[in-house]
Parts: structure tokens; C-alpha cells; sequence
């Protein structure tokens, strides 16, 4: 495996083979001269990093250091970062300053990661394509004309185009599998309540999950290990011992590592709506499953289907409530002009808010308002339950559940602003896990013609993060498919690489 | 359920979002669709069926009744848009 | 018109139902680690989770929940095995998240009642609907900020429990009695420190008048932050003369909520609350439903003070078996649901009371002795250490009362100590010294002349206070006021009796009021008699 990855750069870093001081140094330099073609990063802190670099090796040194000392991170814009801007991808926050860290990134901190800069994204992670981004779209480094995915679109550019190794995200819909997919790298949302919430500015609270993107399921295991555990601070967070999710990879397996596993194959995955080129990848995919020791049984979510509606009532009601607190009084955007009070609101809000900020905001007013609870509110989370029941039932009879993280690879920038629901069904995958809380990984399986990344979703059951992380490790110890380099970052060799 | 220009205009006063009546159509354009896909709902049979509006099924875990916080009036204020004597300003409030 | 010329108008039913905020008296905020102590400077207790900061989150403060569950049991409500915090939302400065914390759909504490004397009805409980836990919003200050207002969100997070009673109460005047025993109660069980300056307890009055004997309820409406039993009773009063008013001029009452003006003696409508609201409440997803087992409901059931009913019986009962009779319904209001099984002997409550001592004091003393917890324990301190307990009672309700009076103090502050108290009335008792005497020592000990336990014996002697009880003593009295006034002697030998008064009084006074009055009579009577 080339040694560019966190677990390879970590150990080098460990045995003094590479600083800290030049590896950030080379990581700012590839920012500088790859990211005006990606726009993956909102801010980047320079000085910061370097700070941080020399602290690693200073740690490292006096043989005091975190897993992860030297290992250069970016975070999605959505994590409150103490001393640097935190925007959220949003006018509303353009210039805000966070007075506090998020617990994922104080996690990562005390790992002895360096922090390299922010990432772009969807406003207020409401997009599936990066495009609704205050600072302008993201660009997919495997073609720039197409999109990377959404809304941690920023964080999986980065990392698929080798500006750093590892970078963190939030999955609310899909928000870290879907961009994994459509950029060919992995991205991994373990279960809600496992890692804290406090510091991600909310979207929708009841599904919003923090997890990471990395080239290979080791390194988001690795990732996950510093993020995870439990925070007083989060009255969703579960106090559960500590799962170190590397266990099961690092086990010994023989020449059929995954024997015995029991792969759930729902038909709803796999129907017309599918593209063709993502058909066959998924396939081979599964072919590889079988060579390595696993049986694939057919299972049935029928449920599934509403996914999407139960998704497009939930997220919009809560976000509507959580982004209430954006008023223009004690931070972030305020309109220069307004007559009264409720002017002031109107406006700020107006001029803060992208306009798919706002269309959720009014969807989700309008089916918490009086006279429509029950029809929408209520009835979703009633449909949530059922879907939930789908998958308990699903759970007897297999041990992961796989198919493809999107219906279609990336599309071109563009292509479905105009559209707003043809965007939605892009999650069509990927929501279920989040309406159901369980965790769920997309790893490369495939390109198209085209040469477009096609990624394969594996979700488990609550809990299962060790699990599947090691599904996709054994895969990935298989294939290649996570090895390969888009053109515009081959162009560039990175110094970790050097031997 | 009909989504109409009216509700259009009273879920955006009840969401403090200034929109104009070009705008108003525009976005009632986008809801129709966007509420005909939710509209599948409508169909589902759900009777007896409890709600789920928590990804988790756990109660609330609570903190001792002591002070943890310190003052960072300072710190907290340095981005706020408009602050005299420590407090925030706001167009005058009626009661 | 008259407020009471109205309420008691029989032409018209008063229809009131009260919504008490009551600020629980924890040392930290409902959602936050923030301090709630009362005036520290602006937004110095605003935590970043009380302005609302991007990314925070509420963590729920056991103690709010250990004192809704007090006030549960004390009601005799239902404590809910599991609540469900919610959101409310609308947008006003005060309320950095755009939404307020409550519960809506499943409060902490369901029914329950308190019993009140109605000036009018006599004894009877008022039922209440519910109370919920909830968090305070900030402060607008109004003074000029070039046109602004200044926003404060030191109280925003501050823990509130909502008590609501039904729409039972029948005027003005027994609105205020309910909210006077409710004040009292909170404070009686130790969640909320009762202090209404501070707005630690703060009403509001749905109110709506009907013609006698209309079956329908008429158009209400609600009179906000009512912070004083004074204006409580005005604004009621006046809002109820607004709405006969209206009504008989044809007219018909709007549903609105209205603010009292004390200054202009008048409510008017709330401009803050003009457009019809619509609060969109919904489960608040960062907060799991609250879980309360049976196990903490006992823990704080065995944490709780004697009920304050229970203790006024104990001390107007003249033994155990008394008050047993007593607290099933000696007192005329109906106990039979109170509190579940409370008033059954089996209780361990009643038990409790049953092992302490009774005072068999008129149930006027009884009451006014357990207004509050401390005058109550006060009481009992004082006969503990030796006074009679008609005395001590006396005592408490008549000179130290009048003395808390003049220096405005509780009974906490009081400058002399139950023992000091309880002193001073074995002197009395022993006959050291008259009853007279004893209200000059008091003065004397609360003045501070002499401090301590022994004050009142220190105070007797440096004054040479001690009653004349001395048979020759008081005979020579006797002889020495016969002698120096024969006139007076004539007249009473005449049959005048009212001179032997006056000439006790004469006796009285050479011995500087120090004589035993008893002895001095019985000589006197005899040597006249002679």
C-alpha cells in the first residue's frame, strides 16, 4: 500500500523517517498550487499548521506523542474550530470566528493531528453536489467539470486529490457517503451517538453524524478511534466503552478473510433507476465478496422506498427550528439596512441564507405549522419507524447490506440546481442509515468508461463499526480500486510518497 | 394538502425570510414538487404505529445541578454585530 | 365601580385560571452550567450554550427535575415515568435560540391540587392542570440606546417550572389567595426562593366573565408577569370591570394578551403578541425523553420537609389520636384526595407527624405559625427549650411579630435566639418576673443591651428586675400607700370599689411594677378589711 495514507504516514512520522514541520510544508504547498482548480478549502491556516507541525515533532521527540502526531487533517467548515473561521459554507457565517472546539476536532487534537485548514460545503450541508456553497462550487479532481458530491464535498476532494490524507464530515442524508462515492475515495458515518455532536453546527439533529473520509477503511478507522466516545456535553451521546475499530483488521485471517459473512442484498437496490455502469461495478463487487469467503442472501426493505419524502420532512422541520438562532443579533451576518425589529430579521435572514437554505427553512415551517403536523411531521416520524422495522427484520437473516452509494456516478456541475428533487433522490441510498442511526462506509468498486469513480455503500447494524470497517479492509486488501490517482493530482508527487 | 401562495407568504413571516412576490412564485414553484415527492406519504398506512423521532432508543442522561461555566462575555462578543455596556443591541422592543 | 361591586355583581360569573412561573432554586441553569445568581452585570451568566453559539447543545440539570418531583408530591399530582421536552418556536430578542425548551404534550407533573380558604367559598382546592419544566428567556432593556433596546441574557436558561390550575378560581380576591398559598408552598417544600422582586415568582391571570348561569365559557384573555399580590388583585379586578363593560355595551371581549400598567391602574393589549402565533411545537431532538423511576420519586418523597397541612394540624392537636380525627377532614376542606394516600394512617408522612409533639393550639395560631418553615421550626425550638407552648405562640404572633414589623425581618434575622426566647418566658412562667416586665426585657434583648442565650436573665438583674414576692416587703408597701392616702380609703370604706384599684396602682408604682400583683392584692384586700 503506498505510504501516503495516515496509517503509512503516522508510522514514518512515529520512526522519525519525516518531520512534521516538512510534511505540512509540502501538504500547504500542494493546497497552494491544486486547490484553485478544486476550491475544496474555505480557509486555510498556514501558520497555524506549521505551529501545530513543530509541536508534533516536539511531541514526537519526547516520545509523548498522540496515535495520529503530524498527520495533516482538514475539517468540513460545519465543526467549530477555536480561534479559526468557522462558516459553514454560509454568507451567515462569512466571517465568524469560533470561540470553541467541536469534540470531534479537540479528539483529533489530543491524536496530535495538524490541522491544515477548512473545507467546503454545501450551505449549512443542505446539497448533495457542493454547489449551494457560499464560496462558489467544488470541483470533482477526477474531472473538474463534474461535481464531487455533497455536502461534504470540499473535505472529499481534498482527500481524493491527495491534499491531505484524512479529512473529517457530516453525514445528515448522505453527506459523507455520497461525495466518497462520486469522488472515489471512502468515506464512513458510524452510529448516531457515538460520536458527539457538540461543535457541528446542527443541521438536523436527530440524524446529523460526524464521521471521516480517508483513502482506505484502516484510516477511517484510525480517524474514528480519536473522533468516538462519549460527551457529557451531548445528551444524544451514548456513554458506551470505548470500541477500538481497528480490531478486527488487525486480526489474523487467512486466505478467505470474510467466511461465514452473510451479505443482504435488498432487490429495492438494485432496480431500473440504477445506471447501468454502476449496475456492473456493484456486481463484480459482490463477485469479489463471494471470492473472499461471503454468501450474499436477497433481503426485502420495502419500506425504503420513503426514504426520501420521510428525509425531505425530518431534516427541513429541525433544520427550520435549529437555524432560528441565525438573527443577525449576537453573531454572524446582520442587514446594514432595516426599519424595526422584524425587519432586521427578515432581511438578515434573507441576505444570510442561500436560496436552498431557505426552501428547506419554509418546508420545514410549513410542515411543523399549525393544522400540518400530523399530516407531515408526525406521519414521517411514523414511516422513520417503519423503515427502522424493515431493517430489524432484514438483520435476522444477513450481516451487512450491500449495493451502490448513489443510483448514478458524478454528475456535471449544474446539471440538477434547477431540480431540486431529482438532487434529493441522489440519497435515495443513503438515508436510511441515518433515519435508522446505524453506521454505514462507501469505498471505491469501480470506474466508469468515463472515468468517473463508483463506490459501493456497506451499511450494518448499530454498533457494527468494527465490523464493517474490517468488510471493507479485507475488500480493499483485494483490490486497487482505492490506489488509483486522478490525473490532476498524479501530476503532482507528494514528498510523503518519496522513498 | 394544496401548497398555495398564501402559505407561501405566511410560513416565510413565520420563518422571518423577506421574499417579494416575484420570489414568492418562484419558490411555490419549487415546494409543489418539491411536496408532491413528500406527498407519497399520505398513502402509507400507519395506524398503531409509535412515532420515531430519535435515531436512538435511550432516555436522557442529566448533569449535577453545579456551575461550570465561567464569564467569556469578551470573547463571546468580540463578532457580535452590534454590543454597548455588554449588551446586545436590537431595534426597540415593544411589549 | 368597584372592583368588589363587580366580582360580587350576581349578574356575572368571574372566570380565572392561573399560570405561576416559578424559578427553581438551583444553584446552576436549566440546560447549562451557568450560575442563576440574581444581578450580576450583562450577559456575564450567558453561557455559550444560554446565547445560543453555533454547535452548542442542552444538557438537562438533575436538580430542576428533583424539584419538580418535590412539588409533584407535595400536590399530590401524577409524576410522569416519562416527559418529553419540546420546542416552541418564535423569534424575539430575548430568545437567543428562536425557540424556547418546554414540555408540551407530556409534562413532568400532571393534576395534583392546593387547598385555599376562599374568602367567599370557605375552604376548597383549587385543581391544577399540570406543571412543566422550562427555561427562562432574557431581558430587553428599554432605556435608550440611541433608539435600540439592550438585550441581557443573564436569565435566559434560568430554570422555570410552570404551574397551571384549572379556570376554577371566582374572583379576584381568591385568585390572590390561591397564588398567596402557592407562594407559600414552593418555598414551604424548598424549590423556589419566593422572592417576587426578583421575578423568582410571577403570575399570569387568564380571566373571562360570563352571565350567571351560562353553560359556555366566555372569551378570555391573559394578563402577563403579574409580580406582586397587590397588582395580581387590580388587574384582575380591572380586567373583569373591562369585560362586564364591554359586554353590556353590546360589545364583545377579543382574545389577546394584555400587560397591567400599575401607574394607570388599566390593562392594555400586548403589541409583542399582536400577530396570531403559531409556535410549531415539536420534540426537541437533542434532548431524549426524561425517565423518572419509581426509586427517585422515593428518595425525594423521604427527603421531603412535613407537609406543611400536616404540621398546622399537629400543632392545633391535642394528641396523636386528635389529629388523626384532624386530618380526616377535622378541617372542613375535603383531604380524601390529597396527595394519593397521604392523610391514610398508614402513611409514613402521618406516621412522622404522629411520633412529634402537639401544641392543642387554636387553629388560627396553628396557621399563622406554619406561614413558614422557619417560624414554624422557631415555634417548636422555643417550647423545646422549656417555654409553654400557648406562651410561646403568644409571644411569636404578638411582640416578636410586632418586632419583626418595626425592623421589616424574618423571623431568620430575628437578633434573639429561640433559647434567649424561651429563657426569658421561664422567667415569666416562674413568676421571676411579671408579664409586663417581661415585654421591657424583650425590647431590651432585641436592642441589643444584652446578647446571647442568658440575655433576658442578665438584662433582669442589671436592672433589678426581679418581682417583690417578699411578704414584708409588700406589707410595708401596703401600709406606707394606706397611710398616705386616707381620702382614697375613705372612699373605698364608702363602698367605692374602684379605689382599691386605685391604690393597688399607687402600691404598683412605688414598687416600680415589681411587686407580685397577686400577693399585693390579697394584703391589701385584707388589711383594709382589717
Amino acid at each position: 500500500m503506498s505510504d501516503d495514507t495516515v496509517a503509512g504516514l503516522a508510522s514514518r512520522l512515529a520512526k522519525r523517517e519525516l518531520s512534521a514541520v516538512e510534511l505540512a510544508r509540502d501538504t500547504l504547498g500542494r493546497i497552494a498550487r491544486l486547490d484553485p482548480r478544486l476550491n475544496a478549502f474555505v480557509t486555510v491556516d498556514a501558520e497555524g499548521a506549521l505551529a501545530q507541525a513543530r509541536a508534533a515533532d516536539e511531541a514526537i521527540a519526547h516520545k509523548r506523542a498522540g496515535p495520529l502526531a503530524g498527520v495533516p487533517i482538514a475539517h468540513k467548515d460545519v465543526l467549530m474550530t477555536e480561534g479559526l473561521r468557522t462558516t459553514c459554507g454560509s454568507r451567515m457565517l462569512e466571517s465568524f470566528i469560533a470561540p470553541y472546539d467541536a469534540h470531534v476536532v479537540a479528539g483529533l487534537k489530543r491524536a496530535g493531528t495538524v490541522l491544515v485548514g477548512k473545507t467546503n460545503m454545501d450551505e449549512f450541508a443542505m446539497g448533495s453536489s457542493n454547489e449551494t456553497s457560499h464560496f462558489g462550487p467544488v470541483r470533482n479532481p477526477w474531472n473538474l467539470d463534474y461535481v464531487p458530491g455533497g455536502s461534504s464535498g470540499g473535505s472529499a476532494a481534498a482527500v481524493a486529490a491527495r491534499l491531505v490524507p484524512g479529512a473529517t464530515g457530516t453525514d445528515t442524508g448522505g453527506s459523507i457517503r455520497q461525495p466518497a462515492s462520486l469522488s472515489g475515495i471512502c468515506g464512513f458515518k458510524p452510529t448516531y451517538g457515538v460520536s458527539s455532536r457538540y461543535g457541528l453546527i446542527a443541521f438536523a439533529s436527530s440524524l446529523d453524524t460526524p464521521g471521516a473520509f480517508a483513502r482506505t477503511a484502516l484510516d477511517c478507522a484510525l480517524l474514528h478511534n480519536a473522533m468516538s466516545g462519549h460527551d457529557p456535553r451531548d445528551a444524544t451521546s451514548l456513554d458506551r466503552p470505548h470500541d477500538d475499530c481497528t480490531r478486527l483488521i488487525h486480526a489474523n485471517a487467512g486466505a478467505k478473510p470474510l467466511d461465514g459473512l452473510r451479505i443482504g442484498l435488498p432487490h429495492e437496490y438494485f432496480g431500473e433507476g440504477n445506471d447501468p455502469e454502476v449496475a456492473a461495478a456493484i456486481d463484480a463487487a459482490l463477485a469479489q465478496f463471494r471470492e473472499l469467503g461471503a454468501t450474499t442472501v436477497d433481503v426485502s426493505l420495502p419500506a425504503v422506498k420513503l426514504s426520501v419524502p420521510v428525509y425531505y420532512v425530518i431534516a427541513p422541520a429541525e433544520a427550520s427550528s435549529n437555524l432560528s438562532r441565525f438573527d443577525g443579533v449576537r453573531y454572524g451576518h446582520r442587514a446594514a439596512r432595516f426599519d424595526d425589529l422584524d425587519d432586521l430579521y427578515r432581511k438578515t435572514r434573507a441576505e444570510g441564507f442561500g436560496a436552498e437554505v431557505k426552501r428547506r427553512i419554509l418546508v420545514g415551517t410549513y410542515v411543523l405549522s399549525h393544522g400540518y403536523y400530523d399530516a407531515y411531521y408526525l406521519k414521517a416520524q411514523k414511516v422513520r419507524r417503519l423503515i427502522a422495522n424493515d431493517f430489524t427484520r432484514a438483520w435476522r437473516s444477513c450481516d451487512v447490506i450491500m449495493g451502490p452509494t448513489a443510483p448514478s456516478p458524478a454528475f456535471r456541475l449544474g446539471d440538477k440546481t434547477d431540480d431540486p428533487v431529482q438532487m434529493y433522490l441522489n440519497d435515495i441510498f443513503t438515508i436510511a442509515s441515518n433515519l435508522t442511526g446505524a453506521p454505514a462506509i462507501s469505498i471505491p468498486c469501480g470506474f466508469t468508461r468515463g472515468g468517473l469513480p463508483i463506490g459501493l455503500q456497506i451499511q450494518g447494524e448499530s454498533f457494527a463499526e468494527a465490523a464493517i470497517l474490517n468488510v471493507a479492509h479485507r475488500f480493499q486488501q483485494a483490490t486497487d480500486w482505492h490506489a488509483r490517482v486522478p490525473a490532476m493530482a498524479g501530476s503532482e508527487t507528494p514528498l510523503a510518497r518519496k522513498p | 394538502m394544496k401548497l398555495t401562495l398564501d402559505d407561501v407568504r405566511r410560513i416565510a413571516h413565520l420563518a422571518r425570510i423577506e421574499i417579494d412576490a416575484q420570489a414568492a412564485s418562484e419558490v411555490h414553484a419549487k415546494l409543489e414538487t418539491i411536496f408532491a415527492m413528500i406527498d407519497a406519504l399520505q398513502a402509507v398506512d400507519t395506524t398503531g404505529v409509535e412515532p420515531m423521532s430519535h435515531a436512538q432508543d435511550v432516555v436522557l442522561a442529566l448533569r449535577e445541578d453545579r456551575v461550570t461555566e465561567t464569564d467569556r462575555r469578551d470573547a463571546f462578543q468580540r463578532g457580535a454585530p452590534a454590543v454597548e455596556d455588554g449588551l446586545y443591541l436590537v431595534p426597540r422592543v415593544v411589549e | 365601580m368597584t372592583p368588589a361591586s363587580v366580582v360580587s355583581d350576581p349578574a356575572w360569573e368571574v372566570v380565572i385560571g392561573i399560570e405561576t412561573h416559578a424559578q427553581l432554586s438551583t444553584v446552576s441553569k436549566i440546560f447549562s452550567g451557568a450560575s442563576t445568581a440574581f444581578g450580576a452585570p450583562p450577559n456575564t451568566q450567558a453561557s455559550a450554550v444560554d446565547i445560543a453559539l453555533p454547535g452548542v447543545l442542552p444538557v438537562l440539570n438533575k436538580g430542576a427535575v428533583e424539584r419538580a418531583i418535590r412539588f409533584g408530591l407535595d400536590v399530590g399530582g401524577t409524576i410522569n415515568a416519562r416527559s418529553v421536552f419540546a420546542r416552541k418556536n418564535y423569534f424575539y430578542p430575548d430568545l437567543p435560540k428562536g425557540y424556547q425548551i418546554s414540555q408540551y404534550e407530556i409534562p413532568v407533573v400532571a393534576g395534583g391540587g392546593v387547598d385555599i380558604v376562599s374568602p367567599t367559598r370557605g375552604p376548597l382546592r383549587v385543581r391544577l392542570t399540570r406543571a412543566h419544566l422550562e427555561e427562562d428567556a432574557g431581558k430587553s432593556l428599554h432605556e435608550d440606546y440611541r433608539g435600540m433596546s439592550g438585550i441581557d441574557l443573564n436569565r435566559a436558561g434560568m430554570p422555570l417550572l410552570e404551574i397551571v390550575s384549572e379556570p376554577e378560581l371566582r374572583s379576584a380576591d381568591e385568585a390572590v389567595v390561591y397564588a398567596k398559598a402557592l407562594h407559600e408552598k414552593v418555598r414551604w417544600i424548598d424549590i423556589c426562593d419566593g422572592n417576587m422582586q426578583e421575578g423568582s415568582f410571577r403570575c399570569d391571570a387568564n380571566v373571562s366573565v360570563r352571565r350567571v348561569g351560562d353553560s359556555k365559557l366566555g372569551t378570555r384573555c391573559e394578563i402577563k408577569n403579574l409580580n406582586s399580590f397587590r397588582f395580581m388583585q387590580q388587574a384582575i379586578a380591572f380586567e373583569v370591570r373591562r369585560q362586564v363593560a364591554l359586554i353590556e355595551d353590546g360589545g364583545s371581549v377579543v382574545q389577546e394578551t394584555r400587560l397591567y400598567d400599575s401607574d394607570r391602574d388599566e390593562t392594555r393589549p400586548m403589541r409583542s403578541k399582536e400577530d396570531a402565533q403559531d409556535y410549531r411545537y415539536f420534540p426537541d431532538p437533542d434532548l431524549p425523553p426524561l425517565a423518572i423511576d419509581a426509586a427517585w420519586i422515593e428518595r425525594v418523597r423521604a427527603s421531603m420537609p412535613e407537609r406543611q397541612e400536616l404540621r398546622k394540624l399537629r400543632f392545633s392537636a391535642t394528641s396523636p389520636e386528635h389529629l388523626i380525627e384532624l386530618v380526616k377532614g377535622g378541617t372542613g376542606v375535603d383531604l380524601s384526595d390529597v396527595s394519593h394516600q397521604l392523610f391514610e394512617e398508614s402513611n409514613p408522612a402521618l406516621q412522622a407527624s404522629l411520633r412529634k409533639p402537639v401544641y392543642a393550639l387554636p387553629i388560627g395560631e396553628a396557621t399563622a405559625l406554619t406561614q413558614s418553615r422557619e417560624l414554624a421550626d422557631y415555634f417548636e425550638a422555643t417550647v423545646e427549650h422549656g417555654a409553654e407552648p400557648k406562651a410561646a405562640a403568644r409571644w411569636l404572633l404578638g411582640e416578636v411579630a410586632a418586632a419583626l414589623n418595626r425592623s421589616n425581618a424574618e423571623i431568620e434575622d430575628a437578633p434573639v435566639t429561640f433559647v434567649a426566647l424561651a429563657k426569658l418566658l421561664v422567667r415569666v412562667a416562674e413568676g421571676a418576673i411579671s408579664g409586663k416586665i417581661a415585654k421591657d426585657v424583650f425590647d431590651a434583648m432585641w436592642s441589643g443591651e444584652a446578647t446571647g442565650d442568658d440575655a433576658a436573665d442578665r438584662i433582669i438583674a442589671a436592672r433589678g428586675l426581679k418581682q417583690i414576692s417578699d411578704e414584708g416587703a409588700i406589707a410595708l408597701l401596703v401600709d406606707d400607700v394606706i397611710a398616705a392616702n386616707p381620702s382614697i380609703v375613705a372612699e373605698f370604706r364608702a363602698g367605692k370599689e374602684k379605689a382599691f384599684n386605685a391604690l393597688v396602682g399607687k402600691a404598683m408604682a412605688a414598687s416600680k411594677g415589681q411587686a407580685n400583683p397577686a400577693q399585693l392584692n390579697a394584703l391589701l384586700r385584707r388589711r383594709l378589711g382589717g
